[in-house]
């Protein structure tokens, strides 16, 4: 079978080579997905290569608006306003030939709910999840949960049989290290089949031709080369010399570069994402500082100072070149809850002194900085930067800059006391961001919240926003949650993020605001 | 006694002058602007905090705003100037070169050092010891030599960044990349000694301070190791040069000195990312003083080499 495929790809990179038409399409982008199994990560990359071999119930297409994928229809019960009702699309097969069908959603929806799961704050409200027969499903929340179809947009639908004969049924706990069949293979109903998988090298799909969906997308892609390049400047020289028809992370200073070349276009939007500074505020002394016997970000004075000092102008201008947003809250401007009010910091480098000082900082402190150094536009450069802010009111900070792979499972393992970490909302509601970043850490909640801020008060608001079907109470709810938030000055943030799509005038496609290119929407001209 | 005129100072000068090393030094000119070249490099390293408009490796002094200032033009923003213009960080590029090449050549002085000790010490005691001493001694150096130097400076580091703790990082990184070329490089050393050694280990003078009872390492550090000191020498001069490039070259591929505190082989890795759009100066001038450096200190090597090799006098 293998064999096979292997033939399959060589015939299809053959006929590439000869025939006029550039079906192939090579993609790099700066990191790699972090797994092939569709529950274990909630991160961008690894949704997005998901997306081409996995399918959700309903998917967002390029512009972001919902659509109709493995389910036809959804809506909520007649009967009961706590369950929502889902009718299954028919006649659509795995990869490997099995048919799909209500069984796998409800075993898909329950890996996701399970230990080790990366979705399950998505999924929170959903109590009992049961098929009705084998083309309907029914999920009942706890209470009526009117935005519960946009938090399926990134949930998977596995095989059940194929994960059961796999021993895929537990979702591989990638924080302990843990390796299992299904992140190293895969098997959806999506439009694309993997062929073969090097992580941080190559994955090679191929168009899977039984697709149900071959009539109502565009399909033009009929084989896809994912290449990691870390290095910006690696990454640009490919798509410039021609090794590669499209990247997804063009860095700022080469956008007029890339743009001037004949054959090459680049395109923006901007990114439904904000990136931002985490901070340990909950334990009693860091292991990363040299303040013994206290926690300095315990001090909100200190917190406030930080966020003081971080000139976000400066970032915007000079390290992304006036491809950002400053940012003032930890929700980009697509979010439901989003206000511009919130969403600006005047930087005081005196005031924030002054606030140090009162704190009892005055002479400042030393802490450690983790920071990815292949995620973000220019993440790196961006916490150089604010080394040099902080350094201006007396925190030194020690940069320790790594490859996303290592960086994340500190945030889920609370190693780290001083973070960068970016959130996209697949979701466009502030619900989403709540869930996972300012909600204490638990089970089902705050699995991303890494500050140990707790609160219970607020913790309930953040649970009942899910039921709460009354739409003006519960904005009025979302934004006291933010007030909050804003006042503990939970974060740092620092901006809004500009995509930017470089590629050969061969490939027709819009950036989409979740930089999660869909294969599938690609036209090839 | 005699009647030489000259007392006895200025002879020793003018003995110096008219000896054939210096002879051979005044009548190569590479030798003269190389020698001249790498002193200048060095004592601008060496007074680099008298020289430098700011210290860069202070993030308190700098200034994001300066950011991708031209060479010799005025900030936008700032209005200042920087004879060499700045990097994406604001940071002076002329002051960041000088204060890298510090670092750049204290690995380099660091490691060679520590390959020249571990080096001849192994090399004198298999040439002189013989036997089990030798074979194990040099089938290491053997197998060692069949990795890629900068491979096994690379494993070094790997295990060194495992082991620290992560807050020391920082300040160990330049103490783990001399102890990583530095482990990398004793080998030349060792073969070098090894074989001067066994061709003094059956002259005279040997034998005669082994009759009157010297013990063995007396015998090796005063007899046999000044006599072994020229190619040891050259060696070491031309290990300089290639230990600053493996310095440069690991910082480059992101194990070395960390950005913060760039040394000139980070400066090139942090320029080489906007080589496309036209900032040329960040990645042009650490990578010029990087070659001055190092071509300057090989060819003092090589002439080096040539002054003291008897066979080409």
């Amino acid at each position: 079978m293998k064999f096979q495929t292997g033939i399959l790809s060589v015939a299809l990179m053959a006929s590439t080579a000869i025939g006029a038409s550039a079906e192939t399409l090579r993609w790099a982008r700066a990191g790699d997905s972090l797994t092939l199994d569709p529950h274990a990560q909630n991160e961008g990359p690894t949704h997005t290569l998901a997306h081409q071999i996995y399918e959700p119930l309903i998917i967002r297409d390029m512009t972001g608006a919902p659509q109709a994928a493995l389910a036809t229809s959804w809506g909520p019960s007649a009967d009961d306003p706590s369950v929502w009702v889902f009718e299954l699309r028919e006649g659509v097969t795995y990869h490997d030939g099995a048919d799909f069908t209500a069984e796998d959603v409800v075993f898909s929806i329950n890996r996701a709910k399970s230990e080790n799961s990366n979705m399950k704050e998505l999924l929170a409200s959903i109590i009992d999840v049961r098929a009705v027969d084998d083309y309907t499903v029914e999920m009942e929340t706890d209470g009526p949960n009117p935005i519960l179809p946009a938090n399926l947009t990134n949930l998977f639908m596995m095989d059940k049989g194929w994960a059961e004969a796999n021993d895929a049924v537990d979702v591989q706990d990638v924080e302990g290290g843990e390796q299992t069949f299904a992140a190293t293979n895969a098997n959806g109903t999506g439009a694309y089949e993997l062929v073969s998988r090097e992580p941080d090298v190559r994955t090679v799909l191929t168009q899977n031709e039984d697709y149900w969906g071959m009539d109502q997308f565009p399909m033009e892609v009929t084989e896809i080369i994912y290449t990691p390049i870390q290095n910006a400047a690696t990454r640009v020289a490919a798509l410039l010399s021609g090794e590669v028809d499209f990247i997804q992370d063009v860095p700022v200073q080469d956008l007029g570069r890339v743009a001037d070349t004949e054959g090459l276009v680049v395109k923006t939007a901007p990114q439904n994402r904000v990136i931002f500074f985490g901070m340990n505020m909950g334990d009693d002394d860091l292991a990363n500082d040299d303040v013994e016997g206290a926690n300095p970000l315990a001090d909100a004075r200190v917190r406030e100072a930080m966020n003081m000092a971080i000139n976000r102008e400066a970032i915007q201008q000079v390290v992304m070149r006036g491809q950002s947003q400053p940012a003032g809250m930890i929700a980009p401007p697509f979010v439901n809850g989003w206000t511009e009010e919130m969403d600006s910091v005047e930087t005081d480098t005196d005031a924030a002194k002054a606030l140090m000082a009162d704190a009892g900082y005055e002479d400042g402190f030393s802490i450690q900085l983790d920071c990815p150094n292949d995620r973000y536009i220019n993440d790196e450069a961006i916490c150089q930067a604010a080394v040099g802010m902080l350094a201006q009111i007396g925190v030194t900070v020690n940069l320790d800059a790594k490859p996303k792979a290592q960086h994340f499972p500190l945030i889920t393992n609370a190693e780290t006391d001083f973070y960068m970490l970016g959130w996209g909302v697949p979701t466009y509601d502030s619900e989403y961001i709540f869930n996972f970043l300012v909600h204490t850490r638990g089970d089902e909640r705050g699995s991303w919240n890494n500050t140990g801020y707790s609160n219970p008060e607020l913790d309930e608001m953040i649970v009942s926003l899910a039921s709460e079907t009354d739409l003006d109470a519960r904005n009025e709810a979302i934004a006291s949650i933010w007030e909050v938030v804003q006042e503990e000055t939970l974060y740092l943030p620092i901006h809004h993020q500009v995509l930017n799509w470089g590629m050969t005038d061969a490939v027709g496609i819009e950036v989409s605001p979740e930089d999660d290119p869909k294969f599938k929407f690609f036209e090839m001209n | 006694m005699s009647d030489t005129p000259a007392p006895a100072p200025q002879s020793r000068l003018r003995r110096a002058w008219d000896s054939d090393f210096t002879w051979s030094f005044r009548h190569a000119p590479v030798a003269i602007v190389s020698s001249f070249v790498v002193l200048v490099l060095i004592l601008a390293a060496l007074l680099a905090p008298l020289i430098t408009p700011h210290d860069p490796f202070n993030p308190a002094t700098l200034n994001l705003m300066n950011g991708f200032t031209p060479p010799g033009q005025a900030n936008a923003f700032t209005g200042d100037t920087f004879i060499l213009g700045t990097d994406d960080q604001g940071r002076d590029v002329f002051s960041t070169i000088l204060y890298g090449m510090r670092i750049s050549l204290f690995v380099g002085f660091a490691a060679v050092l520590l390959a020249m000790v571990i080096g001849v010490t192994l090399g004198l005691l298999a040439g002189y010891l013989g036997g089990w001493v030798e074979s194990i001694i040099m089938r290491v150096a053997d197998v060692q030599l069949t990795f890629p130097a900068i491979l096994v400076a690379m494993l070094i580091f790997g295990i060194a960044k495992g082991i620290t703790p992560p807050e020391y990082r920082d300040q160990m990184a330049i103490w783990v990349l001399i102890l990583a070329i530095g482990l990398s490089d004793w080998v030349q050393f060792a073969r070098v000694v090894r074989g001067a050694t066994l061709v003094e280990k059956s002259k005279e003078y040997v034998q005669a301070a082994r009759l009157i009872g010297r013990s063995p390492f007396s015998i090796m550090l005063r007899h046999i190791l000044p006599n072994v000191l020229n190619p040891v020498l050259v060696i070491a001069t031309i290990s300089l040069a290639l230990a600053i490039i493996a310095e440069a070259t690991l910082s480059f591929l992101g194990v070395g000195a960390p950005p913060t505190k760039p040394s000139l082989g980070t400066l090139i890795r942090i320029g080489q990312e906007f080589m496309f759009s036209g900032e040329w100066w960040i990645l042009f001038f650490p990578a010029l003083a990087l070659l001055a450096l190092a071509l300057s200190i090989n060819l003092l090597g090589d002439w080096l080499r040539d002054a003291l090799n008897p066979r080409l006098r």
